[in-house]
């Protein structure tokens, strides 16, 4: 063995079974198994799932319903949008529980006790809640993609908006999670992250339609343009969506990259500077 | 084993933790005592690598604690049974913990079996009773097979068979040459189980000892000595010879003499001299609970300021050896009633005297 | 007097209680035990009239609790500590008990004085400590001074000189000729506290005895005697019928023996006695040996705790060799 293993003292105990390093793939399998253990977790996806099928087709069944097509250039996949912002909530609510959860209950500290490494922890989970959520996403928004275009009948999609609709989906929301996943770890209160996180994606709109003064216009577009909801709108469109700046097509997933990458990176450093 | 050297914690301006320096060794059960407030939480807290000392280190094994290469293979520990998420299953808590250290499924039901959860393994755990999330804290201590323990209050919520189940397993664990250290209030519970103590009191070090040495230090033994029934003149002599030897009496409420300062073949020569027959020359040593008391007085945040409850011994009547003498310094207060037969239900003998009552002595 | 006659509980088919009957007097301390699930905490609850008895009767000094005026003036129990509105501080949770019996408010004081939390009386009762609460709990209880007092695990949470205070506490109130009825797991500490005995098990009385008693019915007890003379002590033992066995470190005992017979037997014949005390084994060992008789005891015949330390199947890393 490479890895320092504690001295015996005289007469004192050694395990008959060879003690080795754990790593990362350790803590993998076990939040693996914390986070399917819970139905808490089945539920939130479930109604993700529901939501995002459910108002997709409603949507798509509507618009199919009516005379005529309402964007001319636009194909039918941007309907999946609203999908996406219900389920976003979803998401935030599990990433925020997955790690605020542990504070709740206390058991942070049997987590920390059986793994002093907290970044192999937080990295752990970050991990199997980014490929749980991406996964159950993407799938769910091909789905609806699918359903959308066979319904109505628009403009033909391209392969790069279908793999916005579909793959970009799932990155957006499992990059929020990421987020999320970061803001339950720095305040450590499920009900004050959550609030946060839904503020976060609320309040820039809210805010930029009281911005009646000339002067707050270009405050008032950059919000329009950067909040959370018109990011999600702009994934499915190639013009932005307020002005003539703003982002479009894959701009959004990047935006959310780096965003999660520097919360996760703050995050990390709480962790491993606080008492627990 | 444990070692903590000028081990220092303060938060702002308050210190809950100065200057600790101690060892746990292996092969022993380690009682940790201390007062509330003193700091023994911390200090668990510090050894297990989830409070960073403001000075001073501890290691385990000789190494800190987030060096260790698979922290539950060398170290369980159970601080709080309640840490569980209501909604896994008993199994599933345990599993998620055994495959961060890459302990195999078969591990899970083994310690299940061990602390008798096998039945609700796979129930949640939110349904779980105290004594049962206490049962599954000490599996997940147990599940890495390792050679430190750590338990705080692990007889709370558990009913007679499992406290005397726990003291065993801790007993059984400490003689297979494991650091057991257990941290507790329950002093008649701790002299049951721990082997040497380390007491602290508003965090810092108060004693670092083996169990009969803390008692020897921090109070004395005596013996109890009984005279014949009916027979008054018998007890005033044996209570003179003895006096006058240098020993000191004191009355007991069941009329018997407890006597300190004489080691047990010289009073039972003095009672030979004095021709006093004995019915009863016992020694007694005191209790963890009165030794630990006498130490850590002063060193408590709530304390009850009820005074009348400090004297349980009736103050010596008109005719009652005792009566009229010196106060008598350094002596141990009455023990409990647990040291000797408690007197038959309706005589209560910490009862105020009545006048129809018979004179003590006539008893 | 709490008396208590033919009490039953059943939920559905399950027998929680089953025709229990004893009394409970005043002047001391009676300790309540028995294992989890057998039935302590709804005869508890029942005794306090918060579950309805599917059949017989408790009564309090010969009434029911429910035709008592200001029921806190004759029972105070503390059952569960943490049933406290946290939001309230200390001091207004014991004030809306106090004015619900009619008791002074002035007594609300006496009694955090009591029980050591004056200092943090007006304080938000949700950030106590789990030994705080319990104070809290024992305060409530006392408020009313009543002639009643029964306790559920009393010592839960509390620190070495709390486990102290309360222990005195109960012997000085039993001592003013109070009922204290007290309810624990802790066999070390039962055996420092009480005075009389109530066992159950399966909802099923299994003793009612003192302390004495009870330990005398199961365990054995006997005398250990220590003389430089050992060869004639265990001489004239054997003379007068008593058959002294050697124990560890020259000690003898002598079972079927009381200290005052061998301690004449002694004086009569000039022996020196440098030990003479009679031993008895400890509650626990008692209450173990008894409920380890008693078919009644557990509510399954295996043992709960799965072969003590023994682990089922072959161990984690066994070799062929090992296992």
């Amino acid at each position: 063995m490479t890895a320092p293993t504690p001295s015996p003292a005289p007469h004192s105990y050694v395990s008959p079974i060879p003690v080795r390093r754990a790593h990362l793939g350790d803590a993998l399998a076990s939040e693996w198994t914390k986070i399917r253990s819970l139905r808490s977790t089945m539920w939130t996806l479930g109604v993700m799932v529901l939501l995002m099928l459910g108002v997709g087709f409603g949507v798509a069944l509507i618009v199919a319903a009516a005379s005529e097509y309402p964007a001319e250039n636009e194909s039918a996949l941007g309907m999946g949008f609203f999908g996406l912002l219900l389920g976003s909530i979803c998401v935030m609510t599990l990433g925020v529980l997955t790690i605020a959860s542990e504070y709740g209950t206390g058991m942070i500290r049997t987590t920390l006790t059986a793994c002093p490494s907290r970044g192999r922890v937080l990295l752990a989970k970050a991990i199997v809640f980014f490929a749980l959520v991406f996964t159950i996403t993407t799938l769910t928004a091909t789905v609806v993609a699918v359903a959308q275009v066979a319904l109505v009948s628009g403009p033909e999609p391209t392969v790069d908006q279908w793999l916005r609709a579909t793959v970009g989906a799932g990155l957006f929301l499992a990059l929020t999670g990421l987020v999320s996943l970061a803001v339950g770890t720095l305040i450590r209160h499920s009900a004050g992250a959550i609030t946060i996180m839904i503020g976060v994606m609320l309040m820039p709109l809210v805010a930029a339609m009281f911005m009646m003064a000339e002067s707050l216009s270009g405050v008032r577009d950059w919000l329009l343009a950067y909040a959370l909801p018109s990011q999600m709108i702009a994934l499915y469109s190639s013009v932005p969506v307020e002005g003539a700046s703003g982002p479009t097509g894959w701009d959004p997933v990047w935006i959310m990259l780096v965003l999660a990458l520097g919360a996760l990176g703050g995050a990390f450093a709480v962790l491993n500077s606080r008492d627990v | 084993m444990i070692e903590a050297i000028g081990l220092t914690k303060r938060y702002g301006a308050k210190t809950a933790v100065y200057n600790l320096s101690f060892q746990v060794r292996p092969g022993v059960v380690t009682g940790f005592l201390g007062p509330n407030g003193s700091g023994k939480s911390t200090t668990m807290r510090m050894i297990l690598g989830l409070d960073r000392p403001t000075a001073g280190s501890v290691t385990i094994g000789g190494h800190p604690f987030p060096q260790l290469p698979n922290a539950p293979r060398q170290v369980g520990a159970l601080l709080d049974a309640k840490a569980v998420h209501g909604g896994r299953s008993a199994r599933n808590h345990l599993l998620s913990l055994a495959q961060l250290a890459g302990i195999p499924a078969q591990r899970v039901d083994e310690v299940l079996g061990v602390v008798g959860l096998q039945e609700v393994a796979r129930q949640r755990s939110k349904g779980f009773s105290l004594g049962m999330g206490q049962r599954l804290g000490i599996a997940a201590a147990l599940l890495g097979d390792p050679q430190v323990l750590l338990f705080d209050e692990p007889v709370n919520g558990l009913d007679p068979e499992g406290i005397l189940w726990v003291r065993n397993l801790m007993r059984k664990l400490a003689s297979e040459g494991r650091t057991v250290f257990v941290s507790s209030h329950l002093m008649s519970e701790m002299a049951l189980t721990a082997d040497h103590l380390i007491v602290i009191g508003r965090g810092q070090l108060l004693a670092d000892m083996p169990v009969r040495e803390f008692i020897a230090a921090n109070s004395a033994g005596f013996a109890r000595v009984r005279t014949p029934e009916g027979e008054p003149e018998q007890r005033e002599k044996l209570t003179a010879a003895l006096t006058e030897a240098g020993g000191q009496v004191l009355s007991e409420p069941d009329g018997a003499l407890r006597v300190a300062g004489l080691p047990l073949p010289r009073i039972s020569d003095l009672a030979h001299g004095a021709d006093v027959r004995l019915w009863e020359l016992s020694p007694h040593q005191a209790s963890l609970e009165e030794a630990y008391m006498r130490l850590t007085q002063g060193a408590v945040d709530y304390r009850s300021t009820d005074d009348r409850l400090a004297h349980l011994q009736a103050p010596p009547q008109p005719g009652q050896p005792g009566y009229g003498q010196p106060p008598q310094p350094v002596i141990p207060e009455v023990p409990q009633q647990g040291w000797y037969a408690p007197p038959p239900p309706g005589q209560n003998p910490y009862a105020s005297p009545q006048p129809s009552d018979t004179p003590k002595d006539a008893r | 007097m709490i008396e208590v006659e033919g009490l039953t509980k059943r939920y559905g088919t399950k027998t929680a209680v089953d025709h229990l009957s004893f009394r409970v007097r005043p002047g001391m301390i009676t300790g309540f035990l028995g294992p989890n699930g057998a039935g302590k905490s709804t005869t508890m609850r029942m005794m306090l009239d918060l579950d309805n008895p599917t059949s017989g009767t408790v009564r309090i000094d010969g009434r029911h609790y429910r035709d008592l005026d200001e029921p806190l003036k004759y029972i105070g129990a503390l059952l569960d500590a943490k049933a406290m509105h946290g939001g309230r501080s200390a001091y207004n949770n014991l004030l809306c008990l106090a004015q619900s019996n009619r008791i002074p408010e002035r007594r609300v004081g006496e009694v955090l004085e009591l029980v050591g939390l004056t200092a943090v009386a007006r304080k938000k009762s949700k950030g106590f400590s789990l030994g705080m609460g319990q104070r809290l709990g024992i305060a409530s209880a006392l408020l009313g001074d009543p002639e009643i007092l029964m306790f559920d695990e009393p010592v839960n949470g509390l620190d070495p000189e709390g486990i102290h205070w309360i222990r005195n506490l109960m012997k000085a109130l039993a001592a003013e000729g109070r009922t204290i009825f007290v309810s624990s797991h802790l066999m070390s500490e039962m055996a420092l506290t009480a005075d009389h005995l109530i066992v159950i098990g399966q909802g099923k009385l299994l003793a009612d005895t003192s302390m004495a008693d009870f330990i005398q019915q199961n365990s054995r007890s006997y005398v250990r005697l220590r003389s430089p003379q050992r060869e004639r002590v265990r001489d004239v033992l054997h003379a007068h019928g008593f058959t002294a066995v050697e124990a560890g470190g020259g000690a003898l005992e002598v079972d079927g023996a009381t200290t005052e017979r061998l301690g004449e037997l002694a004086a009569e014949n000039g022996l020196v006695l440098h030990e003479l005390s009679s031993q008895r084994a400890s509650l626990e060992e008692a209450f173990m040996r008894m409920t380890a008789g008693a078919v009644e005891y557990h509510a399954h015949g295996t043992d709960i705790h799965g072969g003590a330390l023994a682990a089922p199947g072959p161990r984690w890393g066994a070799t062929s060799e090992e296992a």
